[in-house]
């Protein structure tokens, strides 16, 4: 495999931010017709590469060479002009113009009649057939479904005469059955000549479609093997650098209900699904797991649990009683504890000290305020009392929390809601981008807990994660709800084909 | 060019840059000070001694900056919640306009006249902008669209009622309302100068405005929703009301410098009380940082530069206009230092 042509090039690459060194001394080779894995947690400094492979950022230090040709720093573009392609996660494509249409936006002159259309169509319809990305070229991209958006974002880089593909995070998208569609699409390539970058944080999908890994841990390469000569538990260990334990909760012990949805709905909004006669309950000592491919409904429930939103028909009832005026102060009132999906645009106020952001949601009341007034000495002392219980590395309850990394930020928020006694919690995306210390204590606290008699909602786009800590999981998909599946009752691959939308009663 | 966040300031970039602000401001005022024909120095020298060589300049500019410190300390209080009000003009001329009908309609006492006039001078500014608010909390609408037409709205039906039903019969035809009687007056600080008592409101407003900032819930609230209205609306904040409220305390306070204007130093209401103290509030506020108290500081300074500039003007026949340029200078400069203390430019 050494013999091989070298394609891509990094050597040295170095940046920093700060004191931070996002990237340090990041090294690799790309062959031609391998799919090469760039594999590390959430920080670890995969993005900060691909933004310097296209010039987005200059390196302090490094270089790269892609087709034997160093490519001059910091010029946008210059990776695409020789031959780099980039699928991001989030699209990039326009709505309400057509596939082909997207596809050939930005590669012609702004002048220029439509010569040669007919010769592009041509083109793009070989290229889905070749590489089995099938999609229709004049359907509307508002109308296509998330993968097969990606498939025209592929196909859009293959049109462009890219010989090497980037790909961030593809899958986080799919379902599992359309992850194992594009595998198969990657190996096409592969065979065709084409080389693959693959970025994931995802063990198992690197095992099953790369050829070459190579680990990134805190901004260095940590270790770089053949796939075939390794397995899931060496990837992991080079990745978070320590063995990794899932924690193994013991079933919990349902108890009474503690909120319950009754055949709820809420309206979709833009690309937002709504719910669609949803019938939920949460019982108190519970974990329920909800499962779905993102975009599916997640936001609108988590919305509606957590007070923003309330539902359009159908009755919620928190506690045994149906509530009226529902909103956020509604269901804190009630207590529901939050933890939102986004912590820097919703959890947390960038700008705001830790004392300030610790007493977010109970300001208003005492012991923090008085007819009005802030007692700021009683909210530092709530903020320190959090920083010291759930471990949060800071400066002091003085600096402000965007200088936390997301772990510490995720904790302050987990305190606060902790703190406040919820009966009810809501964890949506609750470790995301975090790093296996912060995950595995953010995931032992939920335990906790429910342990501790509170109902847990808990949603991710990590099945394995819903797996391992829900003792009831539910699928959501396209808005509607799943019936209740005991814990362990169902294979990834069958909750795969409820992920996709089938099994419930009004499927089409 | 790009721009990359700086972790730790250090106090050479605090101080160093607005000091280099300061002086970029300094060069291009003696750049046009030549272009006109003078010395630079000598320019600099009289703008000095016009806004502070003597005690009378010195009271002068405190004068001219009390409505300067009202007008900031509203847009201050509304930029906080980033709530755009560009309408202060249109607040100040309501304040004036309660401030005249309270005082010469209806012959009260002025132990009684003058905090009603005050008072309601407070209420309607804050009515004045609570309109726009509402649009923009309930339909969306740009308040930097809706108040800044205000103010011409405003403007104009004063001008309608100078015009007629308050018109002053003894006025000699002039658009002028009736003088206030004497004891529904702001006293002066100073006897035989014309420095008042509007001043001494303006700074404890200040002092006010900064209490509620930094130790009520109210101003939590402000800033929550000012700095993440999306995390405020989460964490349970009454987003909506928390802007009403602020729309109350911007426009009023907006309000007291027409009140202090007419019963401190005009007497009475003319179309030409206010010479854009309004918009100049928004370079106060933007030079002191939003900072209630800072605005105090910047409100003397910017008065200082039109005060000493007019007194210049007539000495050196270099035209008032540099006074208009240094200020809006001064804030470009200012702004431009701001921006590179908290980041450094880097090449590619």
């Amino acid at each position: 495999m050494g013999a091989r042509e070298v394609v891509l090039r990094l050597e040295g690459i170095t940046k920093r931010f700060g004191k931070l060194a996002a990237n340090d001394d990041v090294g690799f080779a790309l062959h031609r017709g391998e799919v090469l894995a760039l594999l590390g947690e959430n920080g670890a400094g995969k993005t900060t590469l691909m933004n310097i492979l296209f010039g987005h950022y200059t390196a302090d230090a490094g270089t790269v060479e892609v087709f034997g040709k160093a490519l001059p720093p910091g010029a946008p573009g210059a990776a695409l002009a020789a031959g780099v392609g980039m699928v991001h996660q989030h699209f990039t494509l326009a709505g309400n113009l057509t596939v082909l249409e997207n596809i050939l936006l930005g590669t012609r002159p702004l002048f220029g009649l439509g010569l040669g259309r007919a010769a592009a169509r041509a083109r793009v319809e070989r290229l889905s057939r070749d590489f089995g990305l099938a999609v229709h070229p004049d359907a509307k991209v508002r109308s296509l479904s998330v993968g097969e958006r990606q498939r025209v974002e592929i196909l859009k880089a293959l049109y462009r005469e890219a010989r090497i593909l980037i790909l961030d995070e593809p899958t986080a998208v799919l379902t599992p059955q359309e992850s194992d569609a594009l595998f198969a699409t990657l190996k096409k390539a592969v065979a065709l000549g084409l080389s693959i970058i693959f970025i994931s944080h995802k063990l198992h999908e690197v095992m099953a479609v790369s050829d070459r890994v190579v680990v990134l841990r805190h901004g260095k390469v940590a270790g770089e093997v053949a796939t075939a000569e390794t397995d899931r538990h060496r990837l992991a260990e080079l990745m978070v650098g320590a063995e990794v334990a899932l924690p193994h909760p013991a079933p919990g012990r349902a108890g009474e209900m503690l909120m319950e949805l009754r055949d709820v709905s809420t309206p979709s909004e833009g690309n937002r699904t709504g719910l669609r006669r949803v019938s939920l309950a949460l019982r108190a000592g519970q974990i329920t797991g909800l499962a779905g491919v993102a975009g599916n409904g997640q936001g609108a429930l988590a919305d509606l649990v957590s007070g923003l939103i309330a539902p359009a028909s159908g009755a919620l009832r928190v506690g045994g009683t149906e509530v009226s005026g529902w909103s956020p102060r509604a269901a804190l009132d009630a207590g529901v504890g939050r933890i939102p999906e986004d912590r820097h645009a919703t959890g947390s106020i960038a700008d705001f000290t830790l004392t300030e952001n610790a007493v977010l949601e109970g300001y208003a009341r005492q012991p923090f305020a008085r007819a009005g007034w802030m007692d700021w000495g009683r909210a530092r002392a709530h903020a320190e009392a959090i920083i010291a219980k759930y471990d949060i590395r800071c400066p002091g309850p003085e600096a402000r929390i965007r200088l936390l990394s997301g772990g510490n930020m995720q904790k302050l928020i987990l305190g606060r809601a902790l703190e406040a006694g919820p009966k009810i919690i809501l964890a949506n995306q609750p470790v995301r981008g975090l790093d296996i210390g912060a995950l595995t204590y953010v995931q032992e606290c939920l335990i906790a807990a429910r342990d501790a008699g509170a109902a847990v909602l808990l949603i991710s786009e990590d099945l394995d994660e819903i797996r391992v800590l829900s003792d009831v999981i539910h699928v959501i998909s396209a808005g509607r709800l799943s019936p209740p599946f005991a814990r362990g009752s169902k294979t990834v691959a069958e909750l795969g084909v409820w992920m996709a939308g089938q099994g419930f009663a009004d499927a089409a | 060019m790009r721009l990359e966040p700086v972790a730790d300031p250090g106090l050479v970039r605090l101080i160093g840059l607005p000091a280099l602000a300061l002086a970029g401001m300094v060069g291009v005022a003696s750049v046009l000070a030549m272009l006109a024909g003078a010395n630079p120095f000598a320019v600099l020298g009289l703008i000095v001694q016009g806004a502070a060589g003597s005690k009378f300049a010195a009271l002068e500019t405190l004068n001219r900056a009390t409505p300067l410190i009202f007008t900031g300390l509203a847009v201050a209080v509304a930029f906080r919640a980033k709530l755009w009000n560009i309408g202060a003009e249109a607040q100040l001329y309501a304040g004036a306009l309660m401030t005249v009908l309270i005082g010469t309609q209806l012959g009260l006492p002025g132990t009684l006249a003058l905090p009603l006039m005050a008072g309601a001078a407070i209420l309607t500014g804050g009515l004045v902008l609570l309109g726009p608010v509402l649009l923009k909390v309930r339909l969306g609408v740009d308040e930097v669209v809706t108040t800044l037409l205000f103010n011409f709205i405003m403007l104009l039906f004063v001008s309608m009622l100078l015009e007629g039903p308050l018109k002053d019969p003894m006025g000699m035809g002039w658009p002028k309302s009736e003088a206030l009687p004497r004891d529904a007056r702001l006293p002066r600080i100073v006897d035989g100068l014309r420095l008042h008592w509007g001043f001494g409101l303006a700074l404890i407003s200040a002092v006010l405005v900064w209490v509620i900032q930094v130790r009520t819930t109210l101003g939590y609230e402000i800033r929550a929703v000012g700095q993440n209205p999306q995390a405020a609306r989460f964490a349970g904040i009454p987003v909506g009301r928390v802007m009403v409220k602020t729309a109350l305390l911007s426009g009023g306070l907006a309000a007291m410098a027409g009140f202090s204007e007419v019963a401190g130093l005009k007497g009475s209401l003319t179309l030409d009380l206010s010479p854009g103290f309004g918009y100049t509030g928004i370079v106060v506020a933007m030079l002191a940082l939003l900072h209630p108290l800072g605005v105090v500081v910047s409100a003397i300074f910017v008065a200082g530069v039109f005060v000493g500039a007019n007194s210049m003007s007539r000495a050196a026949e270099v035209p008032t206009y540099i006074a208009d340029i240094s200020v809006a200078t001064a804030l470009l400069f200012m702004v431009l230092a701001i921006l590179l203390t908290r980041f450094r430019v880097v090449r590619g």
